[in-house]
């Protein structure tokens, strides 16, 4: 009798049905696309901290650089002008954008409680000039004394030099930079090389300690045809390439990647790190490590991926506050609403019917078999509305995947370093901070996850919930002898 | 038996107040058959309400079976109604979107019966007041005799001590109403059943062995049976 009178009922009251389920439907559906569009902006900016960080790392240790009297001057590159017009090079191989900190900062960031693993790399920037530079010829001029000199112009004068001019000669060379990211090759798991896959070649093992081996970024070697089995030079220390990685979404950390080891050679900075990369035991604890690191290891400058994320701005920073602050608003309304709408339908559904509940009753029917009766319709009405609501929002975090919008996040550069480095200093896109201060693109997906559909299906059921509790009440407060007086 | 002893029933309307039975005594044997008729506004469906426990009450005892039910919590009340009242209705009162056969069925629910025992009796009762091929009908495809019908065989169905009716005949044309009114006598006679029935039809009224007249919450009994003897 109470499913046959209930769906008969529904179908009687099919529009006011239609509506109520149509509201919840609304409001689910907003809801189920918010989330899901939510869920991406956090996977984009996941991304977007990966591309920086490496997986696995939940906080870097770095130090802030502060510009000292041998780096605050300009870079200096060494050429001698020649007569052969031979190709000179010259490289110039700075610690990018930190302060270094001592390997042994490593060690004991490691014995912080809380911390599963910390390990230590080195960000490089290098800057290579190329070229060729000519002596110019010094032509003796007519009706002078014919001697060669240096000088530019050779104007008569009443000295007795030579008089004439210079020639030819001149310089020719193209200025080369990007970054190198020494690894610790003894603990892979950590570090910005883990959000790239090698895609040729092999991975560095722990026997490359030592070896003057280079893993490149795709890019970077598809830009300067290099390959598995070419040669990278830096600071005439010869490189053999043995694997080409490709980031997995964004830019890469790092144009170049080399052991460690060699990339504290280079850059004369033996037992440095610039950065520490931290993975914590428990990711709930990472505010207990950062203030156990901050106490404990002095001078350092701690970041989780809160904090960067919290720089990230760009069009993905933007559809993040949207989505967060107007989307979650405008779900909670449009489901206020819809609730509203129900009850009050539910309610109004019931006034109607008073005589059909007062007969009911005067035959008997306790009053919670009339309020059971009620809850019934306006819990159906709630789960068709739950049913539409997640066709709809599927198909709304469908469409946001299908269409794929492409986001542009940036990361400030708040830690104030920068100050060491060659040309360009820090916009080159290397580990750390100084690193994202560049933009990087990513595509929005919309995933919807079962914790969203099971929200769904609660706010649906809290939908049909409220109408019916509204409309149960009404209907119980019912006496038979009102009902009866009542003409439909 | 029904013992109404000084039954009061008072409203308020606004600031009025409004005396709709003043002190009603009235003692109603078992198998007897009552009508009560009146001016409108007199009391009639107010005292009707009182006998069927669909509202108490302002003062004063309505007691059924030596039990006072004005006096019963919500829940024996309903299970009195359920169980021992009848209830005809003059607008019929059938629920719109079930069958005969469902809208019968409805009176059986309160009392916990199998669905296929529901079902029999339900057809029994329509069979017995001449619907027995109307038993998957909606209320919306029958007359409004055929829906009466339907209606009595409801009130019918549970087997209970009292038959209320309120202007059973008053939504129907005149040939309706003697087939009503001869169906529901031939039912009183048949079940053996306490039977009060309100109406404007002094017609009606005159073929009742007791008429009972309510004017401004006041009652007088005629026993028309004894009367005639």
């Amino acid at each position: 009798m109470f499913f046959t009178y209930l769906r008969r009922e529904l179908r009687r009251r099919k529009k006011a049905a239609i509506v109520i389920s149509l509201g919840l439907a609304l409001g689910i559906a907003l809801v189920i696309t918010v989330n899901s569009v939510s869920a991406g902006m956090t996977q984009a900016q996941g991304k977007v901290l990966q591309s920086l960080y490496g997986l696995g790392t939940d906080m870097t240790v770095t130090k802030a650089a502060t510009p000292t009297a041998a780096s605050s001057g300009r870079p200096n590159f060494d050429f001698n002008a020649r007569d052969d017009s031979k190709s000179q090079s010259s490289d110039r191989v700075n610690v990018q954008g930190f302060q270094s900190l001592a390997s042994t900062v490593v060690t004991k960031v490691k014995a912080q409680s809380g911390v599963k693993s910390a390990v230590g790399g080195l960000s490089l920037n290098v800057t290579k000039v190329n070229g060729t530079f000519d002596r110019g010829t010094f032509s003796q001029a007519p009706n002078a004394g014919g001697q060669n000199g240096g000088g530019q112009n050779g104007g008569g004068n009443s000295s007795g030099q030579p008089q004439g001019q210079v020639q030819g000669g001149g310089a020719n060379f193209s200025i080369d930079s990007y970054t190198v990211y020494g690894t610790d090759v003894t603990n892979l798991d950590l570090g910005p090389l883990t959000s790239s896959k090698i895609t040729s070649g092999r991975a560095f093992t722990s026997a490359d300690a030592k070896a003057k081996v280079v893993i490149l970024d795709s890019a970077y070697a598809k830009t300067k045809k290099l390959k598995v089995g070419s040669t990278l030079t830096v600071s005439s220390v010869k490189l053999k390439v043995i694997g080409i990685a490709t980031a997995d979404s964004g830019d890469s950390a790092a144009n170049a990647y080399i052991p460690l080891t060699e990339a504290q050679t280079l850059a004369d900075s033996k037992n440095k790190v610039t950065t520490i990369y931290v993975q914590a035991t428990d990711s709930k604890k990472i505010d207990s490590v950062k203030t156990a690191i901050q106490k404990n290891v002095s001078g350092t400058t701690v970041t989780t991926s809160a904090d960067l994320a919290s720089t990230v701005s760009g069009s993905l920073s933007t559809a993040s506050s949207l989505a967060t602050n107007v989307g979650k608003w405008l779900s909670i309304a449009v489901l206020i609403a819809a609730f509203l709408v129900a009850a009050l339908l539910t309610s109004s559904a019931v006034n109607r019917r008073v005589r059909e509940f007062g007969t009911l009753k005067a035959l008997g029917w306790k009053s919670g078999r009339v309020t059971r009766q009620v809850m019934g319709e306006a819990f159906v009405n709630g789960l068709i509305g739950g049913a539409l609501g997640i066709g709809l929002g599927l198909a709304g975090a469908y469409t946001v995947t299908a269409i794929s919008p492409t986001l542009s996040a940036s990361l400030a550069s708040s830690s104030g370093g920068g100050g060491q480095g060659g040309p360009g200093g820090g916009g080159f896109g290397g580990p750390g901070r100084q690193a994202a201060a560049k933009a990087i693109d990513v595509t929005l997906t919309a995933p919807v996850s079962l914790n969203t559909i099971a929200l769904a299906v609660a706010l649906a059921v809290l939908g049909g919930l409220i109408a019916g509790t509204f409309g149960g009440w009404r209907a119980s407060r019912l006496r038979p002898a009102d009902a009866l007086r009542r003409v439909e | 038996m029904y013992r109404l002893s000084g039954v009061t029933k008072q409203y308020s309307r606004g600031k009025d107040t409004v005396h709709a039975l003043r002190g009603i005594d009235l003692v109603i044997e078992d198998g007897d058959q009552l009508v009560i008729q009146g001016p409108t506004g007199g009391g009639k469906s107010t005292l009707l309400q009182m006998l069927g426990g669909l509202d108490r009450p302002t003062a004063g005892s309505v007691e059924l079976d030596g039990v006072d039910i004005a006096k019963l919590s919500e829940t024996k009340l309903t299970k009195v109604r359920a169980e021992n009242i009848g209830i005809i209705f003059q607008s019929f009162n059938l629920i719109p979107t079930l069958t005969a056969q469902e809208n019968v069925e409805t009176a059986l629910v309160p009392l916990g019966l199998k669905v296929s025992e529901r079902r029999a009796r339900a057809a029994e009762a329509l069979e017995s007041v001449g619907l027995s091929e109307r038993l998957h009908h909606l209320p919306g495809e029958l007359s409004g005799g055929q829906q009466q019908r339907v209606a009595i065989a409801r009130a019918l169905v549970k087997k209970p001590k009292v038959l209320l009716a309120d202007e059973p005949t008053g939504a129907l044309d005149e040939g309706t109403r003697d087939d009503i009114l001869a169906l529901l006598d031939g039912l009183w006679k048949e079940y053996g059943l306490t039977f009060i029935m309100v109406t404007h039809d002094s017609a009606i009224a005159k073929r009742a062995p007791r008429v009972a007249t309510i004017k401004k919450g006041q009652i007088t009994v005629k026993d028309q049976a004894a009367a005639a003897k």
